[in-house]
């Protein structure tokens, strides 16, 4: 497919649009163009104004400033269905779609068929649905509740949405973040599909990989600013890098001398009904260990289970020698096991409270006196720690909701490293949060290797599961499929292994 | 972004910059103002004896009230309370025929209401059941035991020293129950806000999910705080049994929702994760207060509730309009 | 889950033959047909208020204002009655449905436009509302002898079966089709269901929510109207504490008090079920004060029976356990 000549008008047009919050400015007169037929890339750190942009352009926010034009006529989105009366749809990184409602209901919510009095027809909406699923090849009954799909199909109901509008700009927020590796092939397909039909695609991802397969053009925001555009084809990997951390970054993974030492953790014969099955392992003190394998492989469900949150149905943990038993995770955490969750909002911090007292809980039995609060020695502990990991706030009592992705990972694993664990859990730690903190966590991650912790991290991520473990174990379907160390460690091994495709 | 200063401080603003600015000074500036309001509308209002009768109208409630400000800190909501006052009383009753001593009443009053509030605990911490619903279903059950014990009877015969915890006075026109209650005021305000309990209350309340991966065991904390909304059910049974001197089924009747008004009014969010134990206090000041000023201009029960409803509304809704009205 | 949901349904159908079927035991003359229209027609306002409920519950709000609303339009329409005899009736029925969707705009408005919690909003207009009545009652009562014949005939008056039961039937029937065939019942699942997702759809969750206590306050009103043309008396403290049998029969008809999940026919099995429960312990010979016992029992089971049912197992991951499901 040739493509298309840079003449031709954009269908949707941002001409220095601004967004101000209280005390922040998100977006400072950017400028974008969506070409009808082309996928556009918009590339950015975590904080670059992204999704603010996206939500300008879906109506969830108004602008303070600039203009937005949509086939050369001045338009604004006052609501949701503003936008989509002019065509513009998105597909979110978390399905914003509704468990409740059925796979049709899901794709007319908003703009339902109506029939005779103004009711909804269903029967139209069903067989409406059916076919929009039928062209682009999902075979999903529309009476089925959203609930009973996986994340993929939820995505295909996410752009049958999309399609059911007559879309012509749809924008694709993170879409491949939760995919499996078939799935993500899967979207490409369709991702021409859409281009083919003359749609214009703003494709939002931190994958540069992805950009460079299915974009044709790019437009760089960095801190809220636009900072370039132009085609994929004339950059390369390393300029667009510059562009969007403003300094050319080389993904540089600490170097370390490990000096592993006697074993810390033992686990056998780690059972679940319908989770994982047979997870046998050891880890030893100053080891990395790298748990890598497609999202939904069972990974985060076994860490969970060994940090005391779900119940194995069988299954022993020997620490130090000695068989602990873990029912929930403040068992574990007696017993030295902590464990730093992907999802941060939820499971990571609690937001609304002070970063001091984050850092804090789970080791208040120390900065207290029979129960009693030491407010002193809190906050010395809390000092201790957020300084060690050099963390970036106005002060202590901030809430750490207000603090960035980075800046919480920081706080979440500051109140880890309080307890003096001997084993420390990282599920996914550098996952959705910008290059510089991602290049701290790693260099921390190995500090604490060398000062005797035992480390386990899950991370979906090929580079970092290779610069960063010792040794690897790879899941399949909840079961352990390889243990790999050395030179066994390559891409391609750990891509075979994931994928349970057999030797080459 | 650019700041290169490494060192964070601890805070910001000083505890009593925060202190100033908050709800509890703005209840505490509605509190004064009733007060001389009612002052003036009343030459009976500014009688020692006559206040120390108006201390009555909330002492029984602010003593359950404390234990639910904790719990509704903590996400979650009891609304048996009444209802463990009636079955509290109503077992108390039913002891008192047989002769008991008080003492045996009052351990009597005491367990019931822990047994109640274990109950509670039960259903929702070890089920894994929503608050709100489960405790409306004990609201109707507890009181049903009442109604099915004692239809349309009544205990009366409660030993002459019973009196003593709800009409007994300590000194002077200091009488008992608000001695109880500013005891239990004082534990409850060091338990929330100086302990480790306390602060697994607030991170509980903030976010569950994260208070459990932090290794709190919210469950256990959760299951205190039930055990203990039903022993101040308990406390208050026996100080409302003692005052009446009789238990009828109806003993406390929607008394639950002045206490969550109570806290409510104290500023605790009703959906979890902040308030204070002060701000219960004056709450329960100033609803005793408007309760009473009205009730010397002989403004019947019913209308107060107006008042009581609209303060609850309006300490509310004020602050917003006022902001939406800046904007 | 269509599936599960119409067995949760089913359930309740069965719980309700099979405690008609024990009563039957002992008092057979209960299930004749008669007696059970009786019942039907006793649950009518309870129908009408669970339906109301369940709207609100859905866009995960709680109306506990009902019982109050209910009761400060019957005190008018009894006094509208007292006061001018002349006043054709369907004028005044227009009028309590008129009241009733005031004061539930006024929830609605405290919760959209102010953003107070709902459960704040109607515990503080549950209280103004009901002292409303005795500021314009005088805390006195409008008894039998004071209103027309007419105003107290119309839930009495018989077209196969009495207008009361017909106007349960008649809101069954509008609520049924408004909450499966309408945007705005749909948007009221959606706003419950993923009020997040709700925003992204363009869908006003406040306004949404605003409209589900517009909804409950007009049904709350018609049934103020209808409970006291039907009772003949009209009082402070009528149906006091009623807002629990409500929500009650919300509980136990399978609605989710999280939001989201429900339907109208759970909220009508709901509350038959506990009509039943009602009407059935004089007839059993127990005494009425086991009745507050009895459903609140119910509710307890209901919510953990719901709850259970409900509950994610954990994710299916290992091929074995996806053959098994």
């Amino acid at each position: 497919m040739q493509a298309t000549t840079a003449t031709e008008a954009p269908v949707l047009r941002l001409d220095r649009i601004s967004k101000i919050f209280p005390g922040v400015k998100a977006l400072s007169e950017v400028d974008l163009a969506l070409y009808p037929g082309q996928v556009t890339a918009l590339v950015g750190e975590n904080g670059a104004g992204k999704s603010t942009l996206v939500k300008i352009l879906t109506g969830i926010y108004q602008p303070d400033g600039g203009e937005i034009t949509v086939d050369g006529t001045p338009v604004s989105f006052p609501t949701a269905q503003d936008a989509a009366a002019h065509g513009i749809t998105a597909i979110h990184q978390e399905t914003v779609l509704f468990d409740d409602l059925t796979v049709a209901e899901n794709i007319f919510l908003g703009h339902a068929l109506k029939g005779r009095f103004g009711l909804i027809d269903t029967a139209r909406q069903r067989r409406m649905a059916a076919e929009i699923l039928h062209s682009i090849g999902a075979e999903i009954d529309p009476d089925t509740r959203l609930r009973e799909l996986g994340i993929a199909s939820k995505h295909l109901v996410a752009i049958s949405r999309a399609l059911s509008i007559d879309a012509r700009v749809v924008i694709m927020d993170e879409p491949t973040a939760a995919l499996s590796h078939k799935e993500i092939h899967e979207l490409y397909e369709l991702v021409e599909k859409l281009k083919a039909q003359g749609k214009a695609i703003l494709f939002i991802s931190h994958k540069f990989d992805e950009i460079f397969r299915i974009a044709d053009r790019y437009t760089v925001f960095r801190d809220g600013q636009f900072v370039a555009e132009g085609r994929i084809s004339e950059i390369t990997e390393g300029e667009l890098v510059h562009m969007m951390v403003g300094r050319s970054v080389d993904q540089v993974f600490p170097k370390r001398t490990p000096s592993i030492g006697k074993e810390v953790l033992q686990v056998t014969g780690y059972d679940h009904p319908t989770e994982f099955e047979g997870i046998n392992f050891t880890l030893r003190r100053g080891e990395i260990l790298g748990f890598y394998g497609l999202v939904g492989a069972g990974r985060s469900e076994f860490m969970q289970s060994l940090f005391g949150i779900t119940k194995p149905s069988k299954g022993v943990t020997k620490i130090d020698g000695e068989i602990t038993v873990i029912r929930s995770p403040a068992e574990a955490v007696e017993a030295g096991i902590v464990y730093v969750p992907e999802d941060r909002g939820l499971q990571g911090a609690i937001r609304p409270m002070p970063i001091f007292q984050n850092v804090t809980l789970p080791s208040l039995s120390r900065t207290s006196r029979n129960g009693f609060i030491k407010l002193a020695e809190e906050f010395a502990l809390a000092r201790e720690y957020t300084e060690r990991l050099d963390l970036r706030a106005a002060s202590l009592d901030t809430p750490v909701g207000n603090l960035s992705g980075g800046n919480q990972q920081k706080v979440v694993i500051a109140k880890w490293l309080a307890t003096q664990p001997k084993v420390i859990i990282l599920d996914e730690p550098t996952k959705g949060i910008d290059i510089g903190s991602k290049a701290a966590v790693h260099d921390f991650m190995a500090e604490l290797a060398s000062q005797g912790l035992a480390v386990i991290m899950v991370s979906s991520e090929i580079p970092e599961v290779l610069g960063m473990s010792d040794r690897v174990i790879v899941m399949r379907e909840g079961r352990i499929a390889a243990e790999l160390s050395g030179d066994e460690m390559t891409p391609e091994t750990l891509v075979r292994h994931a994928a349970g495709i057999a030797e080459a | 972004m650019s700041t290169t200063e490494r060192f964070i401080p601890d805070r910001l603003q000083s505890p009593l910059q925060k202190k100033i600015k908050s709800w509890e000074s703005l209840l505490l500036a509605v509190a004064i103002a009733i007060f001389i309001a009612n002052s003036f509308a009343s030459p009976y209002f500014l009688n020692a004896w006559n206040l120390s009768d108006a201390t009555f109208n909330f002492t029984e409630k602010a003593m359950i009230a404390f234990a639910m400000a904790l719990l509704i800190i903590a996400g979650e909501i009891d609304l048996s309370v009444a209802s463990i006052i009636a079955l509290a009383s109503t077992a108390m009753g039913a002891a008192a025929q047989f002769d008991v001593s008080t003492l045996t009443l009052v351990l009597i009053g005491l367990g019931v209401g822990l047994a109640c509030g274990a109950f509670n605990a039960i259903l929702v911490c070890g089920m894994g059941l929503p608050s709100i619903v489960v405790t409306i279903g004990t609201m109707s059950l507890f009181r049903g035991i009442s109604y099915i014990v004692l239809g349309d009877q009544a205990y009366r015969g409660y030993p002459s020293d019973f009196a003593f915890f709800g009409q007994g006075y300590v000194f002077w026109v200091i009488s008992f129950e608000f001695v109880l209650f500013a005891l239990i005021a004082v534990l409850y305000g060091i338990l929330l806000h100086k302990t480790n309990f306390g602060r697994a209350v607030y991170a509980i309340g903030n976010n569950a999910t994260g208070a459990l991966f932090s290794g709190i065991r919210v469950n256990r904390v959760k299951s205190i705080l039930f055990l203990l909304t039903g022993l101040m059910s308990g406390v208050a049974a026996v100080c409302l049994t003692s005052r009446l001197g009789s238990t009828r089924p109806s003993i406390g009747l929607g008394m639950e929702l002045e206490v969550v008004t109570m806290v409510v009014l104290g500023g605790v969010n009703i959906l979890g994760g902040s308030g204070s134990i002060p701000g219960v206090v004056i709450a329960a000041f100033v609803m005793g207060l408007v309760t009473f000023g009205l009730g010397l201009l002989n403004v019947p029960g019913i209308v107060m509730s107006i008042f009581i409803g609209a303060l609850l509304i309006g300490v509310i809704a004020l602050p917003r309009l006022w902001e939406m009205w800046r904007k | 889950m269509t599936q599960l949901l119409k067995s949760r349904e089913m359930i309740l159908t069965g719980a309700i033959v099979v405690l008609l079927g024990i009563v039957a035991t002992r008092f057979p003359a209960f299930i004749a047909p008669s007696n059970l229209l009786g019942v039907f027609n006793d649950t009518s306002p309870l129908i009408i208020l669970a339906i109301g409920q369940l709207v609100v519950i859905l866009t995960k709000c709680i109306d506990l204002s009902v019982a109050a609303t209910l009761a400060l339009t019957g005190m008018v329409s009894a006094m509208l009655n007292v006061a001018f005899p002349d006043m054709p009736v369907v004028l005044i029925l227009l009028i309590a449905v008129g009241l009733g969707t005031v004061l539930g705009a006024f929830n609605g408005v405290l919760v959209w436009k102010l953003g107070i919690p709902p459960i704040v909003v109607t515990l503080g207009t549950m209280t103004i509302y009901r002292g409303i009545i005795f500021l314009i009652s005088d805390g006195k009562w409008v008894n039998s002898h004071e209103m027309s014949a007419a105003f107290k005939s119309v839930p009495r008056f018989e077209i196969g079966l009495p207008m009361l039961s017909w106007f349960a039937i008649v809101v069954v029937a509008i609520f049924y089709v408004a909450m499966t065939r309408t945007t705005l019942g749909r948007a009221f699942y959606a706003v419950g269901g993923n009020p997040h997702a709700a925003v992204y759809t363009g869908i006003n969750v406040g306004r949404t929510q605003f409209w589900a206590f517009v909804f409950s306050g007009a049904l709350a009103g018609l049934t103020g109207f209808l409970w006291v043309s039907r009772y003949a008396v009209a009082y402070v403290d009528i149906a006091l504490g009623f807002e629990l049998d409500v929500v009650a029969a919300c509980v136990i008809g399978g609605i989710a008090i999280s939001g989201g999940v429900g339907s109208v026919g759970g909220a009508v099995l709901g509350a038959l079920f506990l009509g039943v429960i009602k009407n059935a312990l004089p007839v059993v010979n127990i005494s009425p004060f086991w009745q507050m016992a009895i459903s609140g029992s119910a509710i307890i089971i209901a919510i953990a029976v719901n709850t259970r049912a409900s509950r994610t197992k954990g994710r299916i991951i290992l091929k074995k356990a996806e053959q098994a499901a």
